[in-house]
């Protein structure tokens, strides 16, 4: 009994001094946390709990638990189908796109020459124009009556007569890819530049005293050093650019007869438009499904790929 | 002789692709931005006959002071600035606590921490649209610019973090353990000390953090609805969708909005890389 008290009693500042070192980084932590818990994960909460009842702000009357009436909804919906596929072809055509123009530019930028600071300046800039504004430029630029697209399109024969190719169903997808890629090159052009040049010069020496010739030396210490760097920002941006539905709702709002349309421009729509908040969170618990089952496959084909070499 | 020759023929032929590769570059990141200040300083009676000159005739600023004297630009600009300072000091003073807990500390779940903070990332924030409408409207955030400053600031806290935490990295330990035991605390050692070293950090995450708030476009069109409330993207987008044909107009308001952007830009150009690496996948 006195030595259990004793041992409390010796124990006792040390479990103090253990908490506040535990509670200090916390404390720095928790305004950020806070935020985030309530600002993020709360309205995450509130919006699985939408996706099964009727939210319909127009409609006040009509609400209730529905079970799975909205996925089952979804599922007949040619709309979300069309998005779906939409969403893909925007997506990889965007980031392919983005990815070989980016490359191409840190290849020419990861070299000294004069005046590369200024150049640098100006072919970053597109990723200082807010995206609303990059998308409304081209939106202007792909208009017959004041850009020039159009009329340069049908001087390559690319287009029969000079029309607004975002009001072209067929075309359409293509405006949004374009302010999209504009747009998104310096950001792989600043990632790929950064890991360019933390490749220690040691490295090429090295391969140089080995007898590497270019080719050899750009294979095995370029390549080398790029790939885990271009494999975790493909990945990332991948799902990035799935999500960004901004440059669509400015430039064709989905349209024309939603040929436009992807995943986050249809919920944004379904939520800003018809505010139906149920059938919007129901959608948005989809495309969170399909994020998650991409992050899956992605990192099963790595390790997979890992294990194989 | 000859083999000096041609080698440095092929050097010089190299150089000229490089600089030709390069001005493709520059062409295409300035056309689009001068395609638009064309258009606002072209006069409207020219427009429709030179649409695609590349220079008008003659040029006129009169679209420009339409814009700041007879419209709502003035105010759009105004919540804008707001918002967007706004959101920038708060994230700023939430993720220089945050990036330096994560620097400093060695602790318990900090790499879960992490993770999440990297999750909250690759989050469809789209999806939290409807909710935070709902969620805010009973408590008079909806079609405030509180409301807005909240969100921004929640949802750019996680990148300024990473932003601050790799600024901090930079600054050795000894410093605060110094001044610790000269019997600062270690907030006290974190104000005196380590803040003041980071300014050029803290600024660079100032200006990333302006430039995204400035640019959001889709919580401010849910959640504003009042005119005078509106941010610079909401009130562009409502302006074109109304007076869909005042290109003068719509492209002179466009060029005021790239002014503060660009601003920024310039400010933090220099921290590009190490921020869109923190970010990872920041756009």
């Amino acid at each position: 009994m006195a030595g259990r008290a004793l041992r409390l009693a010796g124990e006792a500042p040390a479990g103090r001094r253990s908490f506040r070192s535990i509670a200090e980084p916390w404390t720095y932590l928790s305004p950020t946390l806070v935020l985030i818990a309530l600002l993020m994960l709360v309205p995450l909460i509130v919006g699985i709990g939408f996706a099964f009842q009727n939210v319909q702000i127009l409609n006040p009357f009509k609400r209730g638990f529905v079970g799975l009436a909205h996925f089952q909804a979804i599922a007949n919906d040619p709309i979300f189908w069309k998005a779906l596929v939409n969403t893909l072809w925007w997506t990889f055509a965007s980031l392919i796109l983005q990815f070989v123009l980016g490359l191409g530019l840190a290849l020419l930028l990861w070299r000294e020459f004069k005046g590369k600071r200024l150049v640098q300046a100006i072919v970053f800039l597109p990723w200082a124009v807010p995206s609303f504004l990059s998308g409304l430029t081209f939106a202007w630029l792909f208009n017959p009556v004041v850009g020039p697209f159009p009329h340069w399109l049908h001087a390559l024969g690319l287009l029969a007569s000079p029309d607004n190719i975002l009001a072209d169903p067929a075309l359409a997808m293509w405006g949004p890819i374009t302010a999209n890629v504009w747009w998104g090159i310096p950001f792989f052009a600043i990632t790929i530049l950064a890991a360019l040049q933390s490749i220690p010069n040691e490295m090429y020496e090295a391969a140089a005293i080995d007898g590497a010739g270019m080719l050899a030396r750009f294979r095995h210490v370029t390549l080398a050093y790029l790939v885990p760097t271009i494999a975790i920002t493909l990945l990332l941006r991948t799902i990035w650019i799935a999500n960004f539905g901004d440059l669509v709702v400015v430039m064709t709002g989905g349209g024309p007869a939603n040929q436009t349309q992807i995943l986050p421009s249809y919920i944004f729509t379904v939520a800003f438009r018809k505010l139906d908040f149920g059938y919007a969170s129901a959608l948005s618990m989809v495309l969170l499904a399909l994020l998650f089952l991409y992050a899956i496959l992605i990192l099963e084909m790595r390790r997979r790929l890992r294990s194989a070499f | 002789m000859v083999v000096a020759g041609t080698s440095q023929l092929r050097r010089r032929l190299g150089l000229c692709g490089h600089w030709l590769a390069l001005a493709l570059y520059i062409l295409a990141a300035l056309f689009p931005l001068f395609w638009l200040v064309k258009i606002a300083v072209t006069p409207t009676d020219l427009l429709f006959g030179e649409g695609i000159r590349l220079w008008p005739s003659s040029t006129t600023l009169s679209n420009f002071t339409t814009v700041l004297g007879a419209t709502d630009f003035p105010w759009y600009f105004l919540n804008s600035v707001v918002v967007s300072l706004g959101t920038a000091a708060a994230v700023t003073v939430v993720a220089s606590l945050s990036g330096y807990a994560l620097s400093r500390f060695a602790f318990r779940w900090k790499n879960a921490v992490a993770f999440f903070l990297l999750l909250t990332q690759i989050f469809p924030l789209v999806m939290l649209i409807a909710p935070i409408y709902r969620l805010m409207t009973p408590l008079g955030l909806v079609d405030s610019l509180m409301g807005l400053i909240l969100v921004y600031t929640a949802y750019n806290a996680p990148f300024a973090t990473f932003l601050m935490q790799s600024f901090f990295e930079g600054i050795p330990k000894d410093l605060e353990e110094a001044a610790m035991i000269d019997g600062c605390t270690r907030f006290q050692a974190l104000c005196r000390v380590i803040l003041p070293l980071t300014l050029p950090g803290m600024g660079a995450t100032l200006g990333f953090v302006f430039t995204a708030a400035w640019s959001e476009l889709l919580f401010a069109l849910m959640l504003i609805s009042t005119e005078t409330r509106m941010t610079f993207p909401v009130g562009l987008l409502t302006f074109v969708s109304k007076f869909s044909v005042d290109w003068g107009q719509m492209t002179a308001a466009a060029v005021l909005a790239l002014i503060p952007a660009c601003a920024f830009f310039a400010v933090i150009q220099r921290y590009l890389v190490q921020g869109l690496t923190a970010g990872a996948v920041k756009g």
